[in-house]
């Protein structure tokens, strides 16, 4: 075959979603922003929604989100996506509306809006990327590091506590890994809570199969925060090659946050 | 005398730490000096550069817009540095990745085959030294004796034993760099 | 003489605070300033001093922690970059109300909004004039370099206790980031808790029996109590404007135009000065180092020696102007020349402005 056949039309398996522009990504290689950002618009172009669908980008390495995405954007301060995707939403109810954040956006900074935004069951869908760091900024510890994971700011490793002191058994330091999602899925303005991951085909598969259904609630009408964690990875500031930082993501990301949905049509998931 | 410095390559070819030796030494020459990193997003892509000033008098900015000499170190850094060499001024690069040469013909320009040199020497790590050996030959700003002593400062004192290994790369450096 | 280091002029300012036998920081990362936090992290002063170190969830946490620990009367500090800054507005009106001394830093970054990770010093009005509720100053001091990145902290804490308030410490993009020569103090002990009782009676630090207990406040729902207590802030505002301010006057004995710069830029229009003065120009430097209380005298004496206008330069679309001409209050010329977006001006750029704008034809 010659490249001028391979490029016919009827040769094409797969192409670049239409609703991304043609604004080459500017995150590292391997991250998996890229991938999250790819399986969006391609949900958004599947449901046929291109026109009339805002999105609100954070403060992280996905800020400059909207220059990705050919549909209407705007950029949030630190933490407030959810209150800035609210603001929307109200005046314009029948959009689709989705917010895009990272761990220290929406469970660090902007922990209250996330809590607040859920707990009115706002109709949009959020979509939380949980590389445990913060990565735009270089590395420094999120609410959602491990406990021992090294970053800028723990670098002789994340410590919840440090031992017994000033007269107690021990002293706070830099506290737990946060379960945001499981603690979002327990109030009632939620309605689909899950979380998926991008490192091979078939979880990509899933996380896209996930962000359709949290969209086609939000179009079908179905009242609640449709919310979707994607356990990624931040291979340059966990200091990894890509496909090593993939590893390690299964083997110490996924036991502390387990892939799964959470919850479902307004009800928790039994496990 | 003063000497405005790039040296542009990519994060983890030791472009920081070779910038913060070349300030230490300029230190123990008696010299004022500054290092000024790119920071921020900016590194996203995995380039990485630092301004070096050393000079007699205080320096005024840490930031400037064209140099006296630019160490180049990959074929990105050369695109976007090339054109701020003063005229007159010097260019240094290392020709390994180097696809696009520079074109230049109002400025000095010479290679250094650091990369190659470094795994002659049987260690990657000095590759930087070998590189700052280049320039010293170059732009000979700061005497030996100095860069060992600047060597001590910015080395953690468990690596103090590297130094005579670092000093011959220097050494290698200077020996090696070609007019291109 | 200290120890003599090549350093950041943000680890300075960390550093420097470990030195001093600072309590507590409280900080969040945002660029160009994370490495405060992760050079105090990575020094483990709680080994060293005793000194806390902790990330907090967000700018606005951070300052309500400065405002606790600081309420105490232990020396607790902040530092954060433009947008940070902006969270920790509210909880500086409340450390001005309640009179609570703390040092905070401010890295300054271009904006409005997200703006720029790059150097600017558009934040001269969020910490001059105040960005909380309410009639209240907070001590700005402006380094213009890693040095006094790391003197400042000493001063600020100092200044911050004398009078029980606020110091700033109002750095940029440029000075944070940029390694130089700097010259460390020795290590200062902490304060013990007994010296903290003896020497801050109002400190909130549990009472002794049979002691009146302490209030940190700022609020008072009595008017006439409230007026009292502006007026006493006035007061004191007052003293500070009488006593505290500094500045550098860099060849302004015979100069007839003056630049007006702090921080990044004083160092740039030095360098305009020399090259003016060698082009025959009769121009000097004034480095205000503590932007409020402002040099106003200063400007005032400049004028009455003969100047003949002023120059403001700043990394801004002209914000400490306003200054400089509430100083020359009509008398003589004062004009803005700055660049923004991060983009830093030049020497030679900075003295065409001068020629230009001041010194006309
Ligand atoms: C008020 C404010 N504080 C701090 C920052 C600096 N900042 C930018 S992004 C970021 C954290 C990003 O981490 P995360 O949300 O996990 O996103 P990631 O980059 O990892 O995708 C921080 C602290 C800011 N821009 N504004
Ligand atoms: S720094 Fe981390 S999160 Fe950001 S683009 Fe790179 S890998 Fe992705
Ligand atoms: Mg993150």
């Amino acid at each position: 075959m010659t490249v001028q056949d391979i490029i016919k039309p009827e040769n094409l398996v797969y192409q670049k979603s239409k609703l991304l522009t043609n604004k080459p990504f500017h995150y590292c290689p391997g991250c998996g922003h890229g991938t999250v950002h790819r399986i969006i618009a391609e949900v958004l172009e599947e449901l046929g929604v291109g026109d009339k669908t805002i999105g609100v980008s954070p403060v992280g390495c996905a800020v400059m989100a909207y220059d990705y995405f050919d549909v209407d954007f705007a950029e949030a301060a630190h933490g407030r996506a959810p209150a800035v995707a609210t603001g929307i939403k109200r005046v314009w109810p029948d959009k689709v509306v989705f917010s895009y954040q990272g761990d220290g956006d929406l469970a660090a900074i902007g922990t209250c809006e996330t809590i607040h935004t859920c707990n009115r069951g706002e109709n949009i869908t959020m979509i939380f990327v949980n590389n445990g760091i913060y990565g735009m900024t270089g590395g420094q510890m999120a609410p959602t590091t491990l406990e021992g994971m090294k970053t800028a700011t723990t670098p002789y490793g994340r410590k919840a506590t440090l031992p017994a002191g000033a007269g107690f058994d021990g002293i706070p330091n830099n506290g737990y890994p946060l379960h945001i999602t499981e603690l979002i899925a327990r109030l009632p303005g939620t309605k689909y809570v899950t979380r998926q991951a991008v490192y091979d085909p078939a979880h990509v598969r899933n996380a896209k199969k996930a962000i359709r259904k949290a969209f086609e609630n939000q179009i079908n009408g179905k009242s609640g925060v449709n919310f979707v964690e994607i356990v990624s990875n931040c291979n340059s500031n966990w200091k990894m090659e890509p496909v090593a930082a993939n590893k390690w993501l299964v083997e110490n990301m996924l036991p502390e946050y387990p892939l799964g949905d959470i919850k479902v049509d307004g009800k928790l998931v039994e496990k | 005398m003063t000497e405005e410095i790039i040296i542009a390559g990519f994060g983890g070819q030791g472009v920081l730490s070779m910038g913060k030796i070349l300030a230490y030494s300029g230190i123990m020459e008696g010299k004022e000096v500054s290092w000024m990193p790119s920071y921020g997003p900016e590194m996203r892509g995995g380039t990485a550069n630092v301004t070096v000033i050393v000079s007699d008098e205080r320096v005024c900015s840490p930031i400037i817009n064209a140099f006296d000499t630019a160490v180049i170190l990959n074929q990105q850094s050369l695109d976007k540095f090339e054109s701020k060499v003063k005229p007159g001024g010097y260019l240094l690069y290392d020709p390994n990745g180097i696809t696009k040469k520079p074109t230049r013909k109002d400025i000095h320009i010479y290679t250094i085959e650091g990369a190659q040199l470094a795994s002659d020497m049987g260690n990657s790590k000095v590759f930087n030294m070998i590189i700052l050996g280049a320039f010293l030959k170059l732009r000979p700003i700061i005497d030996d004796k100095n860069v060992e002593e600047g060597l001590r400062h910015s080395l953690p004192e468990r690596a103090h034993k590297l130094i005579p290994l670092n000093m011959e790369a220097v050494k290698v450096g200077k020996d090696n760099v070609k007019q291109a | 003489m200290g120890e003599l280091k090549l350093m950041k002029g943000n680890e300075a300012l960390a550093e420097a605070a470990i030195r001093y036998g600072a309590d507590a920081y409280f900080g969040y990362p945002i660029t160009p300033q994370s490495e405060v936090i992760e050079y105090l992290s990575e020094q483990n002063p709680y080994e060293r001093t005793g000194m806390v170190v902790l990330q907090a969830e967000s700018e606005l946490a951070a300052i309500n922690m400065v405002y606790g620990a600081g309420a105490s009367g232990k020396r607790v500090m902040t530092s954060s970059s433009s947008p940070g800054v902006c969270l920790k507005q509210e909880g500086l009106a409340y450390i001005a109300g309640a009179e609570v001394p703390c040092v905070f830093a401010d890295v300054v970054r271009g904006g409005p909004g997200l703006g720029t990770i790059q150097p600017s010093q558009a934040d001269y009005f969020q910490n001059t004039k105040g960005g909380g509720n309410g009639d209240y100053r907070n001590i700005v001091l402006a380094p213009a370099s890693v040095q006094e990145m790391c003197d400042f902290v000493a001063l600020g804490f100092d200044l911050a206790f004398k009078y029980r308030m606020a110091a700033c410490i109002l750095s940029d993009g440029a000075i944070g980031q940029m390694m130089e020569k700097v010259v460390l103090p020795d290590q200062k002990p902490r304060m013990t808790d007994e010296e903290i009782k003896a020497k801050y009676p109002w400190a909130i630090n549990g009472r002794k029996n049979g002691t009146q207990h302490r209030i940190i406040t700022s609020l008072d729902l009595d008017s006439a109590k409230m007026e009292e207590h502006n007026i006493h802030l006035q007061k004191k505002y007052k003293e500070i404007e009488e006593k505290e301010v500094r500045y550098e006057m860099i060849n302004c004995d015979d100069a007839e135009y003056v630049f007006v710069a702090y921080g990044s830029s004083a160092r740039i229009a030095q360098k305009s000065v020399q090259l003016g003065r060698e082009a025959g120009l009769k121009v000097g430097l004034l480095r205000p180092i503590t932007l409020w209380p402002y040099p106003t005298k200063a400007i005032d004496a400049l004028i009455k020696k003969g100047v003949k206008g002023f120059l403001s330069v700043e990394l801004s679309c002209g914000q400490m102007i306003e200054d400089v001409r509430l100083a020359c209050n009509g008398r003589v010329k004062a004009e803005h020349f700055g660049r923004v977006g991060g983009i830093i001006h030049t020497p030679e750029e900075v003295l065409e402005a001068m020629k230009k704008q001041i010194i006309g034809e």
